[in-house]
């Protein structure tokens, strides 16, 4: 897989299907226009809620999240206690819906950065696909819809649900309401709360109990996922003794005319359920310069309801002008267990700020954190992770390392742990390390007739095996690749 | 095949180097062999292209091309193989995934297919068993905990698969025991071939009992100080570098 290229058997369809259906619940909204104006009220939150025909208490929610953002978050401004600086974002001046084309879109692939179009290149993305992926106005994606049917057919078969948060609130509404804002109410932050308030779609899926999902979920497969936004919305529940492997993203850099992207990821596993959650993101960094480029801020968090309950996150960060992230889980769960994998790569003027929580609930829970930041040059690459063991978590046991490469000496690599013990018989282990690669290294390599940039390549990838080596195997191997292309330049 | 001339060399502005000349025809094995600090590494290192070294006068000529101007993976690519004193680990890459990867780039130089997982490991299989090493190696990450001689086993490893046009080997003995020293020495001399030549770079005559070189030159304070057949290393054997001391040892 190399892109999110949805096959749209008819892309208007859906859309039409909302406008349809706007009034459906007897909302009354004074803003009738097809583009609301640009900014975030009250008006516009219900604005979207009609033109989803979403249902009442979604309305509600959705407003009450948006009186927390107004009263509580915004007069306090974004939150200044992560490692990234960034101008302030105007969130009146950013649409919420359906935003009109601004015509600073690229016209033709001429108009794009060629840096973008050479790691295209270099990622062997096809060349139908370099268009919609740098953001090129194009009127429909073409793929096998085939693909799509056979695989919702076999899903079906097994009971799972996989489909848009959209009509997951029309066909499946009573789970949603159920597990929405479950594990991430609200009220939760700055970010998450915009996002409750103003959710553009997202992805929803349902494991039933005991059914061992038979293939790999994935945004690439589900239709009409192209576009969900920038305010997108996942929630993902394993009913009792199931099994789930989700991945998210991919490994083409994609172009998006918003800047800011605030997600909102909830993973609920009840007993003995499993669910594993990849995600390879390459958003847009910005030029060499630092112009442009995403700003990704996501709050994941997945909760291990049930006993001996399993989630694992695992992420390759390579894109995004600023990444501020921190995939939890809450192990609740008597003997449910968290993992966290990361890889985190930042390179010209790049700035992550990603780590994980493991908030220790249940007696006899584990966790284990392996975060591998790699900062080349003038990236910036803070591993801020949390592990709390609350009192009623006996034998809790915590696992973390945290090593940072560095590539050339105008990077810098944090770590910034925050361990919270309240019961005795807990068992935490915390290593860091921050080393650099060797000349001698890159010398040997070379002597043996790597190319440089091959030789660091090699490196950072002998680096991050621990991390590689959890994502399903064709991930993997594109992650690889991508590795590679994220330090081109770093060397030499 | 190799023609060193006149060759100056510094490192932070002290001149290592000082004028070294040699010759190296085709087929042949040279032996270097100096003391501590006469510049045997310093001369391995800049014919292989490591940065960090000035060269200040001199040529080194390969194959007829000027060989100080390239970047040390061309130097690789023309056939230049360097058997390290102090292999280098690289953790997290396996060994067999190294050993590919090198294989397949100098592969894909020469304009030659690129070797998939399944031709790889069968060459890598059959070179492993002709050095009496044990497979599980392979998926060891490269370097990473193996011994001293497991280390020159593996540089021996890869001279084979790489098959270079010279072979400069740099104390290729040093921090073995006897055992593996003739396992070590076994595998260079099999390799032997009329259009591969080395340069055997040495501290100890006892490596130049199992591989007999052409010739063994006396590096000494930057220079050649002495060349000759197998009775050069004997007289250092019975008398030590002292014997070739003309010039200033001890500021080497």
């Amino acid at each position: 897989m190399t892109a999110v290229t949805e096959p749209l058997a008819d892309p208007g369809a859906e859309a039409r299907g909302f406008a349809e259906q706007a009034y459906k619940y007897g909302f009354v909204t004074d803003i009738e226009a097809e583009h609301p104006p640009k900014g975030i009220n009250a008006d516009i939150v219900r604005y979207i809620s009609a033109r989803k025909g979403e249902p009442e208490w979604l309305l509600e929610w959705r407003l009450r999240a948006f009186k927390v953002w107004e009263e509580r978050f915004l007069p306090a401004g974004d939150p200044t206690w992560a490692n990234i600086r960034y101008p302030g974002i105007d969130y009146q001046d950013a649409y919420y819906y359906a935003a009109p084309k601004s015509g600073n879109q690229p016209k033709s692939l001429d108009e794009v950065d060629p840096e973008l179009l050479r790691t295209y290149e270099k990622l062997g993305i096809p060349l139908g696909e370099r268009a919609l992926l740098a953001g090129v106005a194009v009127d429909a994606v073409f793929d096998s819809v085939s693909v799509a049917t056979t695989f919702k057919k076999t899903l079906a078969e097994k009971g799972v649900i996989f489909c848009s948060m959209a009509e997951a609130v029309r066909e499946h509404g009573e789970l949603v309401r159920r597990y929405l804002g479950s594990v991430v109410p609200y009220t939760d932050n700055f970010f998450a709360t915009l996002n409750s308030a103003a959710f553009s779609d997202g992805t929803f899926a349902y494991i039933p109990p005991g059914v061992r999902c038979p293939m790999e979920l994935s945004t690439y497969f589900r239709i009409n996922a192209a576009n969900t936004g920038q305010f997108e919305r996942t929630l993902i529940i394993a009913d009792v003794g199931s099994y789930v492997s989700y991945l998210e993203g991919c490994t083409a850099p994609m172009r998006d005319e918003n800047q800011l992207h605030a997600a909102v990821v909830e993973l609920i596993a009840l007993d003995d359920a499993e669910i594993k959650y990849s995600t390879v993101q390459n958003w847009y960094p910005g030029d060499r310069e630092g112009r442009g480029g995403i700003y990704n801020f996501v709050t994941k968090r997945g909760a291990c309801r049930g006993r001996r309950s399993t989630i694992s996150w695992t992420q390759v960060e390579t894109g995004s002008a600023i990444t501020w992230k921190y995939p939890s889980c809450i192990l609740q769960g008597e003997g449910s267990v968290g993992k966290f994998y990361s890889v985190a790569i930042t390179n010209n003027y790049q700035q992550a700020d990603t780590g994980t929580k493991m908030i220790h609930l249940g007696p006899d829970t584990r966790s284990t954190i392996v975060s591998k930041s790699i900062s080349a040059g003038r990236g910036q690459n803070t591993y801020r992770g949390l592990v709390r063991i609350q009192p009623k978590a006996a034998r809790a046991r915590n696992y973390t390392q945290c090593d940072g490469l560095l590539l050339g000496d105008t990077c810098g690599a944090h770590t910034v742990p925050y361990i919270e013990v309240k019961n005795r018989s807990a068992r935490v282990e915390h290593e860091a390390t921050t080393s650099r690669i060797s000349d001698d290294q890159l010398f040997y390599c070379r002597q043996r007739g790597l190319a440089p940039e091959d030789a660091v390549g090699l490196i950072v990838h002998g680096f991050c095996r621990e991390v590689l080596q959890e994502l399903p195997m064709e991930f993997a191997v594109e992650a690889q690749k991508l590795l590679a292309v994220s330090l081109e330049g770093s060397v030499g | 095949m190799l023609v060193i001339d006149n060759l100056h060399v510094s490192v932070g502005g002290k001149e290592i180097l000082r004028g070294l000349s040699l010759t190296l025809p085709a087929g042949a094995v040279h032996a270097v062999m100096g003391p501590n600090g006469s510049g045997k590494s310093t001369l391995a290192h800049v014919l292989a292209g490591r940065e960090g070294y000035t060269v200040t006068a001199g040529t080194a000529r390969f194959a007829g091309q000027d060989l100080l101007g390239l970047p040390a993976e061309e130097r690789a690519h023309l056939g230049i193989f360097l058997g390290f004193q102090y292999p280098v680990e690289i953790p997290g890459v396996s060994t067999m995934y190294f050993l590919k990867a090198a294989v397949n780039a100098q592969r894909k130089h020469r304009g030659e297919p690129e070797l998939d997982a399944m031709e790889f490991l069968k060459v890598l299989r059959r070179e492993i068993k002709g050095l009496g090493m044990d497979e599980a190696m392979a998926q060891r990450p490269l370097n990473v905990g193996f011994s001293g001689g497991e280390k020159k086993r593996n540089e021996v490893l890869q001279l084979a698969l790489l098959r270079p046009k010279l072979a400069v080997l740099d104390e290729t003995d040093s921090g073995l025991d006897i055992d593996a020293l003739k396992t070590v020495a076994a595998g260079v001399n099999a390799l032997r071939a009329p259009d591969r030549a080395m340069l055997i770079i040495t501290h100890y005559q006892r490596l130049l009992t199992y591989i007999v070189p052409d010739r063994v030159h006396v590096l000494s304070g930057g220079v050649i100080v002495a060349s000759g057949g197998e009775e050069i290393a004997e007289v250092l054997e019975r008398e030590g570098y002292a014997a070739f001391a003309t010039t200033t040892l001890s500021a080497a």
